[in-house]
């Protein structure tokens, strides 16, 4: 057998090329985000301290912490997952279940896909046109209604996702004992999908607790203590945002610490997540 | 052999049916009926919930028109031609926020897209297996990371970084330079368009990444064997198998993660300078469409302004929602491909 050296060589070469080329692409990757959470971590950790979660946010050059912002956060947060969830549960079902290959279900599957990858500053946008410009103040309310519409798309596509893994035979089996439709629904494939909508709901915490640009001009912020829902809120993301393009150290320093709680809270949901979706699988 | 037990209730055997039959059907109907109201009221819940998301959809729309209103009366279609951009005089043009989103998210998509198809080829066909799945879960990791990290990273860490170790040699080497000096020239701020750019690319590669990975997933283990199997090399099997086989999805994923790019707020925000001007050197401060809706809308003070931001969002929700629509469509004709 004749072989083209020439060619072979070429072959070798290109491939060769290749190989270090994406190999390098990888490292090259890996290095910016390892660099990023270093940082992060680096910085954050000596701003830690249990200060941040007695205190409010100070004035610069008064020592205080993350107080009203953590509970602003977590408060909105709660909200906007206890008002999204059904209705994105509910919506999520109707494409699974009733409408599969319906118009409606087309043009509603779209539309959520859109809404999913959709610029966040602009659902506070929308949000402000809403609700704070006709109630005329910020509001922890416009901030929960921001988050909402977050939400429920995340809810509505992985419910969705969720209940089309759910084996036919499942559904066929019930309706064949004489259960009507929402019975099997409630009975059979919301328990069988619950893991993984229950992940949707983990994932789309993650999502929205360091979500900033829909509240910055929905629930503004607050630099103090409030527990007022009707009134303009504090939110980590908001806080961050404010103290970090500061010019004063002290506030500096709460932004990382306030950055590194952020990140930690969304990995560990994601995991949180992740975990539940492998037990079920396995 | 087995004999079904007899379960029937002890008594007559001949049970007057005139009698028990009526009542018994009224029974059952009204658990039908009542099971039936129950049917009825959970489906139009389920879809009252789907037209809601239409409805969240058709009033961002609605919203948005109805704020730049009186911005689009004052302006007309002059807004999307005029550069000045001076709140005191009243004077709004959105050329100068298009300019910075555009140019952002073209570098973040010329930096991230070879990087992230490089990353997803390497989990995919080079990588070890001990290592694929702790690469693959750290990827995933860090596509959530909010976009606020990348920003507070992007404005201490690296914006200091590149001012003092890229831009000003680049400068330096540059100047007098025909083309390439006026692009990278002027003063080395740290922050500006460039970098903005560059932070953004950062926060699209892992979700890049994360898609094209799943895609080139979906390449049947058959094609790639066979390739395999007449003497391909692993960067012809790629090419000419795996890459053509998955070619939509990976443009898909791609015009998603461009989708993000130019929405992407908080990123952008922190390093891109806030400046409303178009300067030739892309290292300049410059503003994009939502940096300026994030700095400027709770400051504005007069009805135009608030209208011209709300109008700078319509906008940006136009381009955004064309490349999404773009991007589904995209992603739909690959899964039909594949008969699911």
């Amino acid at each position: 057998m004749v072989i083209n050296q020439g060619l072979y060589f070429r072959r070798r070469l290109a491939n060769t090329t290749f190989i270090v080329l994406s190999l390098s692409a990888a490292v090259f990757g890996l290095i910016w985000l390892t660099f990023i959470l270093w940082e992060l971590l680096a910085n954050g950790v000596a701003a830690l301290g249990p200060h941040l979660f007695r205190e409010s946010t100070p004035p610069p050059g008064t020592p205080g912490g993350l107080a009203n912002a953590i509970f602003g956060s977590v408060v909105m947060s709660l909200g906007a997952v206890l008002l999204g969830t059904p209705i994105g549960i509910f919506a999520g079902t109707y494409l699974a279940e009733y409408a599969r290959y319906g118009k409606l279900a087309f043009v509603v599957r779209f539309v959520n896909d859109i809404l999913l990858s959709a610029p966040s500053i602009v659902i506070g946008l929308f949000i402000y046109q809403l609700m704070v410009a006709p109630m005329g103040h910020f509001s922890g309310y416009a901030g929960i209604a921001a988050l909402t519409v977050i939400v429920i798309p995340v809810v509505v596509r992985t419910t969705e996702n969720m209940l089309l893994l759910v084996p036919n035979s499942l559904r066929e089996a019930a309706s064949a004992l004489g259960a009507p439709q929402s019975f099997v629904i409630k009975l059979v494939t919301w328990k069988a999908a619950r893991a993984g909508m229950i992940t949707g709901v983990l994932l789309a915490v993650a999502r929205i607790s360091g979500e900033t640009a829909p509240l910055l001009f929905t629930a503004l912020n607050n630099q103090f203590w409030s527990t007022d829902l009707n009134a303009p809120m504090a939110s980590l993301p908001a806080v961050i945002f404010k103290y970090a393009l500061s010019p004063y150290e002290d506030w500096h320093d709460l932004a990382w610490a306030g950055a590194l709680l952020v990140t930690a809270t969304v990995l560990t949901l994601s995991i949180a997540a992740r975990m539940l979706s492998n037990q079920k699988r396995t | 052999m087995w004999i079904a037990p007899d379960l029937r209730p002890p008594g007559p055997l001949l049970t007057d049916i005139s009698l028990s039959q009526p009542a018994d059907l009224t029974d059952r109907s009204q658990g039908t009926r009542r099971a039936g109201a129950g049917d009825t009221r959970f489906r139009l819940l389920a879809l009252s919930a789907a037209i809601l998301v239409l409805l969240i959809f058709a009033g961002v729309i609605g919203a948005l028109i109805h704020g730049s209103m009186p911005a689009f009366k004052a302006y007309g279609f002059g807004f999307l031609t005029e550069e000045a951009w001076r709140p005191s005089r009243e004077i709004f043009g959105a050329v100068g926020p298009i300019y910075g989103t555009l140019v952002t998210s073209a570098i973040a998509m010329i930096i991230a897209l070879p990087v992230g198809i490089g990353i997803a080829i390497f989990l995919t066909e080079l990588c070890p297996r001990f290592l694929r799945r702790p690469i693959g879960i750290a990827i995933e990791l860090l596509a959530g990371i909010p976009s606020i990290i990348y920003g507070i990273w992007g404005l201490f860490v690296f914006a200091p970084f590149f001012q003092a170790y890229v831009q000003e040699p680049v400068i330096m080497a540059l100047d007098g330079v025909p083309v390439l000096g006026t692009l990278f020239g002027g003063v080395p701020y740290g922050i500006g368009i460039f970098t903005a750019g560059l932070i953004l690319s950062i926060m699209i590669l892992p979700f890049i990444a994360a898609v094209t990975r799943d895609v080139l997933e979906t390449v049947p283990s058959v094609l790639k064997e066979a390739a395999y199997g007449v003497g391909a090399t692993n960067w012809e099997v790629i090419r000419k198998v795996a890459l053509p086989y998955s070619r939509a999805g990976v443009v898909g994923g791609a015009m998603l993660a461009l989708g993000r790019a130019l929405g992407e707020t908080m990123a952008v925000t922190f390093v891109i300078g806030n400046a409303h001007r178009i300067d030739p050197s892309l290292f300049a401060p410059g503003t994009s469409i939502s940096a300026s809706i994030a700095n400027e809308f709770t400051e504005a003070t007069s009805e135009l302004y608030v209208s011209s931001l709300v109008e700078l969002g319509l906008l940006l929700f136009v381009i955004t929602f064309i490349v999404l629509a773009c991007a589904q469509l995209m992603l739909r004709s690959m899964e039909k491909g594949q008969g699911k």
